[in-house]
């Protein structure tokens, strides 16, 4: 469990003492209803398909995931500071693409990207801006207006 | 919106929408194998989406079920058994072990393939064996080149280490049902000897002039938790 207060000393203090960049402002958007959801996922988790370039020790870009290469994913994240054991079993615990698929299924949502996209989050986050704007273009090529962001 | 697992984080950063976990690291939708538990959280992370104004955190109300392998609670068990691991001094040995290992190892790795459909191996491209090889060849100081055509020797030691986690990792949870996260990572880095390998790679790694090279040691292979 990720609470603070139940790791052990060098992650609490590793990660209470980790330094939260400051970003200006409350951005706000409404949220399309739930009928209208066009969903993509963005993961941190170093994720590629398994013949895309990988990730740089400070990479800030991030790699494009088909909706339909799911099963050549691999991960590329440096660090071995959160479990892999889950996505070694289900890539579904850190990349959930087919429970997304069943929610649409449902009626829940509306679709599925057709694209997902993964950053490798080692790497500072403010570096990472350039990247993720250009990205919310992309997506919103992809009529994407609902992104999951799922940290590792 | 975003999903939080360290919701100190959340709330000094405040993205406008966020879902805060109480699951692991590395774990944001909760348990693997577990199909009901997953689309809960989703289910959940976009019911933040109803939210009328931010930046609002929500908290998922349920901790990740406990994780259970096989109806009989019995505990996870390796579908092999090994030896014991060589020590760290004896390289040869080292070598020897991991590559018997892996061959014990194969069969259910196979089978998980079948049954997932996919495999998170393949990184560095090399046959496990031959990742093996490398690292021990680097371990034993018989070589520095990268064994990969076009990559660097920095990417091929940390690909061939995560393809070696991984195929361990893999072929231990071949079979149906849910092994613990604590099991597992104990039963790597403790009682196979890739494990002790890598555990014995470190400290080389870590003396290396290359920064680099220097930083696979210090953060990138081995867990802190089994550190020397």
């Amino acid at each position: 469990m990720v609470r603070l207060a139940d790791l052990d000393a060098d992650m609490r203090e590793f990660l209470a003492g980790w330094a939260v960049p400051e970003i200006a402002g409350e951005p706000w958007t409404p949220a399309v209803p739930a009928a209208e959801r066009r969903v993509a996922l963005v993961s941190s988790a170093g994720l590629k398909v398994r013949t895309d370039r990988g990730f740089a020790t400070d990479s800030a870009d991030y790699r494009v995931i088909p909706a339909d290469k799911v099963d050549e994913v691999i991960m590329d994240h440096v660090s071995t500071s959160y479990d892999r054991t889950g996505f070694h079993q289900d890539i579904n615990i850190a990349f959930p693409l087919r429970r997304l698929r069943e929610l649409a299924e449902e009626g829940a949502i509306a679709s599925v990207a057709d694209f997902h996209y993964s950053f490798m989050g080692a790497t500072d986050p403010r570096a990472m801006e350039p990247a993720a704007r250009r990205l919310a273009g992309i997506m919103k090529l992809d009529a994407v207006n609902t992104v999951v962001l799922a940290p590792v | 919106m975003s999903i939080s697992l360290v919701r100190e984080h959340t709330e000094r950063l405040r993205p406008p929408r966020a879902l805060w976990v109480s699951f692991p690291l590395g774990r944001p939708f909760g348990v693997p194998d577990n199909a009901v538990f997953q689309r809960k959280v989703l289910a959940a992370a976009l019911a933040v989406l109803e939210e009328p104004d931010g930046p609002v955190i929500v908290d998922f109300p349920e901790d990740a079920p406990a994780e259970t392998a096989g109806d009989d609670m019995e505990g996870w068990v390796c579908p092999v058994s090994f030896p014991k691991p060589p020590p760290a001094d004896d390289t040869t040995g080292l070598r020897e072990a991991v590559l018997a290992e892996i061959g014990q190892l194969a069969p259910w790795y196979d089978m998980g393939l079948e049954r997932r459909g996919r495999t998170a191996v393949g990184l560095s491209g090399l046959a496990i064996e031959a990742a093996a090889r490398f690292l021990d060849a680097w371990l034993a100081g018989e070589t520095r080149a990268s064994p990969i055509d076009g990559v660097g020797v920095i990417d091929a030691l940390r690909w061939s280490a995560e393809d070696l986690k991984a195929f361990y990792l893999e072929a231990a949870t071949a079979q149906p049902g849910t092994a613990r996260q604590g099991e597992l990572l104990d039963w790597l880095w403790l009682e196979t000897a890739a494990g002790e390998m890598l555990k014995a790679l470190r400290p080389v790694l870590l003396a290396d002039k290359d920064p680099g090279i220097h930083d696979i040691g210090d953060f990138m292979l081995v867990p802190e938790a089994y550190h020397a």
